[in-house]
């Protein structure tokens, strides 16, 4: 699918079963993807975001519609700029800004940051730092589907930047060679930090590197939500069934820089402008009012709906203290009790004063003077 | 323990035992690894799993040894208990981001933890060259979050590795390929064999010195005692550490509170060797019952050679622990 090429209604099986609501839920989950986002901004400026920010504006409908074509029980292994996915897992926003502020009621205990959470309960893997690292461990847990015989399937994502790593070649080989019940979204969205993908990959197509691993690819623009879930949902049902892995090549375009630090100088004026007009967002909502499934006001009412909740969100989550400090020290093992013995190796050394009692350092020192002299 | 039979158990075929052993008992304990089924592994220790446990249980991988190990967290994760083969320890390198950076680091960052075992072939000795014959414990020994395990007893073999497959947490497991067909020990045919992670054993008692090591070289170093109880008639203890960490200080202080000479050997090499670490906490918990400076015996700071003038050169002999054993107590 060329970008740029907008909305396009598919008239199949599984966009029919898409209604009004899921209609809503889509744009609230984009809007809320975006609006989340830009109030990380904001408090990043700010100064309370602890860390790196990193943000998907422009990716948007790549994340939200794989995450919605996900079902109970099943698992996601988002990358960096997959907030939308997780929102629609059942992420709450005040867990992501509890992460990038480090509070100690963060899923990650204000022990690591960003995304980099695991939560069962939502099916949700967190990915680490090294790419491509996450489908390797995503893996496991289809192997485990399939071990129980269970139909749930996993979805992850990386970027073309993260797909040159051995993780993610090493990670899609075992899916393959396995017929693991597993989709993988590649996010083709051009940059890799400051590194073009064409500099990256010799790859023109990208769908084509599916063919190293004898499963097949299906190339989307990864800027029409509909379009993503309609893929994301046949691929996921192909896994379901029994037929293995699947790569969806998402084509998109990453509109800022590759955190909040990066100007992205180094972009190309005009592709930033070429890709603005084929907004996720802003076409989703002409194709919502054209087909009418909304009206600019009932959006606009969606969008306030959400800046409350976020007000509120941010209010209380800037109000939550730092972990205490002594909780560096816990849950390093499964066994308390070696949490326990980890030596402490600062501070008051024991014995200290018995030892100025016995051997004054005073004196020390006048016998090194008159040693010296 | 039901009775008292026994029957004489390579420290292969203790670990083939345990790895049956559990695998019938709880059927969350799966293999994964190259060439573990359909072949039997390279050493033969899992020869006739693939027949009695299945495909889903005996998975023989692509060569992908971060793909491997990422399996067996994502596995763990789901209450499975993995085991994960590396060929040849050697082959741990192309894991390591996966076992440092994933494993070890997963209950810390996100409260879920990953229990799962790592288990291959290491050491020298078997005229294997750079690549199938390394000591790689010291990699792993500065990344809080794993244990590692390095038996030298059949016995050991299969006690701690039934341990770690229940323990929590990611266990590195270090069997040492010199031993797999040379140890051979009267082990009970009934009951189970089950050694705790981080208790040291005292392999030979003694008050005169000290000698703390694992794996292969504690045979080595309680020849070199008897040799020198025979030669010189003093008695030293040998403590074999088993678990590398957590590491069982406390019975390396105690030994060295009660000998006041310590001699530690083993067969990585020195620099950043488990030695320095040993060193270092003795130094901290008992300075004033040594009697004597503490001496390293290693290998020499080279890759493991090839010929075998090569190899028995930079390995550790017995030779040289008698001469640092003497001049320690000589001291």
């Amino acid at each position: 699918m060329a970008r740029g090429s907008g909305i396009s209604l598919y008239q199949d099986g599984h966009l029919k079963a898409l209604d009004r609501r899921d209609m809503r839920s889509l744009y609230r989950l984009l809007w809320l993807t975006r609006a989340l986002e830009e109030r990380l901004e904001i408090i990043f400026k700010q100064g309370h975001v602890v860390g790196g920010l990193y943000r998907s504006l422009g990716q948007e409908a790549t994340a939200v519609g794989c995450g919605y074509a996900l079902s109970d029980g099943d698992w996601i292994a988002p990358s960096i700029r997959d907030l939308g996915a997780l929102l629609a897992r059942g992420i709450e926003p005040r867990d992501i800004l509890r992460q990038y502020t480090a509070r100690g009621t963060s899923l990650c205990a204000g022990k690591d940051n960003t995304n980099h959470f695991t939560v069962p309960e939502l099916g949700i893997l967190g990915p680490i730092s090294p790419l491509g690292t996450q489908l390797c461990v995503l893996n496991g847990v289809a192997l485990s589907f399939r071990t129980r015989g269970e139909p749930r399937v996993c979805l992850t994502f990386q970027g073309d930047g993260a797909s040159r790593t051995g993780a993610s070649h090493e990670g899609l080989a075992m899916a393959a060679a396995l017929n693991l019940p597993i989709v993988v979204v590649l996010e083709h969205n051009r940059w890799a930090f400051g590194t073009p993908s064409t500099a990256e990959a010799a790859v023109e197509n990208w769908a084509d590197v599916a063919g190293a691993y004898g499963v097949p690819a299906v190339t989307v623009d990864g800027n029409d939500v509909l379009q993503v879930y309609d893929a994301a949902a046949q691929a996921l049902a192909r896994a379901r069934a029994g037929d293995g892995m699947t790569i969806i090549v998402s084509e998109t375009y990453r509109m800022l820089g590759h955190a909040q630090h990066d100007g992205q100088r180094y972009v190309p004026e005009d592709e930033l402008i070429e890709w603005r007009d084929h907004d996720p967002i802003r076409s989703f909502e002409i194709y919502l009012v054209e087909f009418g499934f909304e009206s600019e006001t009932s959006l606009a009412e969606v969008r306030a709906r959400v800046a409350a909740a976020l007000d509120v969100a941010t209010d209380d989550v800037l109000a939550e203290p730092y972990p205490a400090p002594g909780e560096a020290r816990s849950r390093v093992y499964g066994n308390a009790e070696l949490d326990a013995a980890i030596p402490w190796t600062r501070g008051e050394v024991p014995g200290y004063e018995g030892l100025v009692r016995a051997r004054p350092s005073a004196t020390r020192a006048t016998t090194r003077q008159s040693q010296g002299a | 323990m039901t009775s008292g039979e026994t029957r004489e158990t390579t420290y292969l075929t203790a670990i083939r035992e345990a790895l049956q052993e559990e695998m019938r008992a709880d059927e969350t304990v799966f293999m994964l690894g190259e060439d573990i089924g359909v072949y039997g592994g390279a050493f033969k220790v899992t020869e006739g799993f693939l027949e009695e446990f299945g495909p889903d249980r005996v998975i023989d991988t692509p060569i992908s040894e971060a793909a491997i190990v990422g399996a067996a967290i994502g596995a763990a994760h789901m209450g499975l208990k993995p085991v994960a083969e590396m060929q040849f320890i050697d082959f741990i390198a192309p894991a390591f981001d996966m076992i440092v950076n994933f494993a070890a680091k997963s209950r810390y960052r996100t409260g879920i933890g990953a229990g799962l075992v790592i288990r291959g072939p290491c050491g020298a000795g078997a005229r294997s060259g750079p690549f199938h014959s390394q000591s790689v414990e010291s990699y792993f020994a500065n990344v809080p979050g794993l244990k590692m395990v390095a038996p030298a007893r059949a016995y050991d073999a299969k006690g701690l590795l039934r341990a770690a497959i229940r323990d929590p947490d990611p266990v590195l497991f270090f069997e040492h390929k010199f031993l797999y067909r040379r140890i051979k020990e009267e082990l009970p045919t009934e009951g189970e064999v089950l050694v705790p992670l981080g208790e040291a054993r005292t392999h030979r008692p003694g008050n005169d010195l000290t000698i703390v090591t694992y794996g292969a070289m504690v045979f080595k170093s309680a020849d070199a005692a008897d040799r020198v109880a025979a030669e010189d008639g003093s008695e030293v203890e040998v403590i074999d550490l088993r678990t590398l960490r957590p590491l069982d200080t406390k019975s390396i202080v105690e030994s060295v509170r009660r000998t006041g000479r310590l001699l530690i050997v083993h067969e990585a090499p020195r620099f950043g060797g488990f030695a320095g670490e040993i060193t270092a906490q003795v130094c901290e918990e008992a300075f004033e019952w040594l009697d004597a400076p503490i001496r390293r015996v290693t290998a020499i700071d080279t890759p493991v050679p090839y010929a075998p003038t090569l190899e028995d050169y930079y390995l550790p002999g017995e030779d040289d622990i008698v001469s640092a054993a003497r001049w320690l107590l000589a001291y």
